[in-house]
């Protein structure tokens, strides 16, 4: 089984956000950058399918030279090979065209994805994926199983879970309990370094959408304190001040 | 002016509450509102409804194979309706189902698309909206640049008024072909009655402060008595206290409330990622220091197994 794995490259889930160049760069300075948590849920999930039926595991990442630390990483994971499509993301449709077209070079039985990235927080790339490759999508997937040429599924829905099943190729956009993530062990660390990691040009170059500018949220006003003894004070604040009750 | 085509969800035979939103949302962007709806298990006057909140004409594709939802099929009759009556935008709800039939739109209808809309398009200088990324830390405005935009809207990005009025039913028979029914939906589970997370006014989440499942009690009463849905953090689903589907947070559900209630949750950066869109933050923690204590409007530091239950009380005897 064949199978491509798409991962971002995303500040660390506790990094606080700015921005540089009037409103128009993320502030990258001193912000530790990881693999996406719903891309490390997909990962995760290949290698266990790898260990379970073999096959090959691809990653692919549509980025900067300065993704590269982050590709290695998915690598010592357990991925075979990685690709990284040279160019700044500028939209999903961008990411989600290259992405279209390595696929279909490659021929993969399975894309497996994030159910969203956590910069962008699209959760639009595998949809668009899907289309233009004229197969499934699938989004937000708990759990995946394959038997033969199919794969059972539970994608999450409001409040509940439904169960499908499809047949390969697909495109699934996972998220826990899917899998546990992986932590590198130092054989995987130190083969990484030799594992192919091939570059190449974007071919489509298409987006939707433009940048105008980044908006800070409006900070918080004061917090104010009530006695744990007098809980109704609460209560009328509640009622009277924030107008919720 | 623009056509707008608003693509509605229902549950239980009833149009969601996200859907009356998002037809607001189209409304009160001007222009002609045309909704779209899918399956037989809602009815008629459910349907001509949608004119009090701003649709003036429905489509209706009431074909059974279409009361789940089939991803693929979804965005195909969407894809036809746009075309059929010329829209320009189609705005629809954030959403489990949403999201990927949006995607499939998008490329089908050469369109921008935009997630995670928070507030009405600007239209001075091109077409723009502003959308919330980083997990809620930040916002952009971004232009949609292609002729046709599809919009997906966050919770309280519009405010549903009733507007009086009731819209034109017209059954939609589009073309649907054996690819689009290729991901067979073989069964599904879901927790009735209760309040949906992503849609609650207020929410009830509780942390490992609550030490395990059994006193889950406290917050369940808590939550019934404010007509709340009940949320956790992480670790909370993770040890099986609680089902996957309540996990607020970075990696779980982004809610945003008028009223999001914390019991003995720290206040990780991760889990505030989740609710940082609330109106209204209460937070109850035994620990002054609990980071949470930042990121809220009202506090309370005490013990989570004696203010629940006065909490409770006092809301009983205010009403
Ligand atoms: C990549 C990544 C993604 C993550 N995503 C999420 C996410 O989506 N959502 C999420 O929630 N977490 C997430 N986490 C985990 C997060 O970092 C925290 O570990 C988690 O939120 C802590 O949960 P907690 O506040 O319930 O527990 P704790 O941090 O253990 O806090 C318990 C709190 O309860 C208080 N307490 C104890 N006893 C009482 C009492 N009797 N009465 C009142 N208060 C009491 C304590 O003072 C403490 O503040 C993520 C972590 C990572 C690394
Ligand atoms: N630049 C990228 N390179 C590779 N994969 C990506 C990229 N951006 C998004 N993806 C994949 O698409 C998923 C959804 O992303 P998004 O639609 O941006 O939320 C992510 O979880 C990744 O698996």
């Amino acid at each position: 089984m064949k199978i491509l794995v798409c991962i971002t490259h995303v500040p660390d889930t506790t990094s606080r956000i700015s921005f540089t160049d009037n409103d128009q760069k993320f502030d990258a300075n001193g912000v530790q950058f990881i693999i996406g948590p719903y891309d490390d849920y997909a990962l995760a999930r290949a290698v266990e399918l790898k260990e379970q039926a073999g096959g090959n595991i691809t990653v692919l990442n549509v980025g900067g030279v300065e993704t590269e630390p982050t590709i290695r990483k998915a690598l010592a994971i357990g991925a075979d090979e990685a690709i990284r499509v040279n160019a700044e993301p500028t939209d999903s449709l961008f990411v989600a065209n290259e992405i279209a077209k390595v696929a279909k070079d490659g021929n993969y039985d399975l894309i497996l994805m994030g159910r969203e990235s956590i910069d962008f927080n699209g959760g639009m790339v595998h949809g668009m994926v899907g289309e233009i490759l004229g197969i499934p999508s699938l989004s937000p997937v708990m759990t995946l199983e394959i038997e033969g040429d199919t794969a059972k599924i539970a994608r999450e829905i409001e409040g509940g879970k439904e169960f499908i099943e499809v047949k390969m190729p697909f495109v699934a956009g996972c998220q826990e309990p899917i899998a546990e993530w992986k932590i590198p062990n130092m054989r995987g660390i130190m083969s990484a370094r030799t594992k192919p990691l091939n570059v190449v040009e974007p071919s489509v170059n298409q987006s939707g959408t433009a940048l105008q500018k980044f908006v800070m949220p409006p900070a918080k006003g004061a917090i104010k304190m009530v006695d744990a003894d007098n809980v109704a004070e609460l209560v009328t604040l509640l009622k009277n001040e924030a107008k919720v009750l | 002016m623009s056509s707008i085509l608003v693509f509605v969800e229902s549950a239980d035979g009833r149009i969601k509450k996200s859907s009356l939103e998002a037809i607001a949302f189209a409304h009160a962007m001007g222009g002609e509102v045309t909704a779209i709806a899918f399956g037989n298990e809602v009815s008629q006057d459910e349907l001509s409804g949608l004119g009090n909140f701003g649709a003036t004409k429905v489509l209706h594709i009431n074909d059974e194979k279409l009361n789940q939802g089939v991803i693929q099929a979804y965005a195909s009759g969407i894809a036809q309706a746009m075309e059929k009556i010329g829209a320009d935008v189609l705005v629809l709800a954030n959403s489990s189902l949403g999201n990927p039939v949006s995607a499939r739109v998008a490329i089908k209808m050469d369109a921008s698309l935009v997630s995670n809309v928070t507030e009405l398009p600007s239209t001075d200088g091109g077409f723009s909206v502003k959308r919330s990324i980083y997990t809620g830390k930040a916002f952009a405005n971004v232009e949609l640049t292609k002729a046709k935009k599809i919009l997906a809207i966050r919770k309280n990005a519009a405010e549903v008024k009733e507007l009086g009025g009731s819209a034109n039913v017209e059954v939609f028979s589009a073309n649907f072909n054996d690819a689009d029914f290729s991901a067979k939906i073989t069964s599904t589970e879901k927790a009735t009655g209760d309040i949906l997370l992503p849609e609650a006014e207020i929410v009830v989440s509780g942390g490992r402060g609550l030490k395990g499942s059994e006193n889950w009690g406290m917050i369940e009463e808590l939550a019934k008595e404010l007509g709340a849905a009940t949320g956790c953090s992480k670790p909370v689903s993770d040890m099986g206290w609680r089902p996957h589907h309540e996990h607020v947070g970075q990696t779980g559900v982004k809610v945003s409330p008028q009223l999001y209630i914390a019991i003995g949750i720290s206040g990780a950066i991760q889990h505030l990622a989740g609710v940082n869109s609330s109106k209204n933050i209460v937070v109850i923690n035994k620990d002054p220091e609990a980071p949470f204590f930042k990121a809220a409007d009202y506090g309370i530091v005490g013990d989570a197994f004696e203010v629940i239950p006065k909490l409770t009380e006092a809301i009983k005897a205010a009403k």
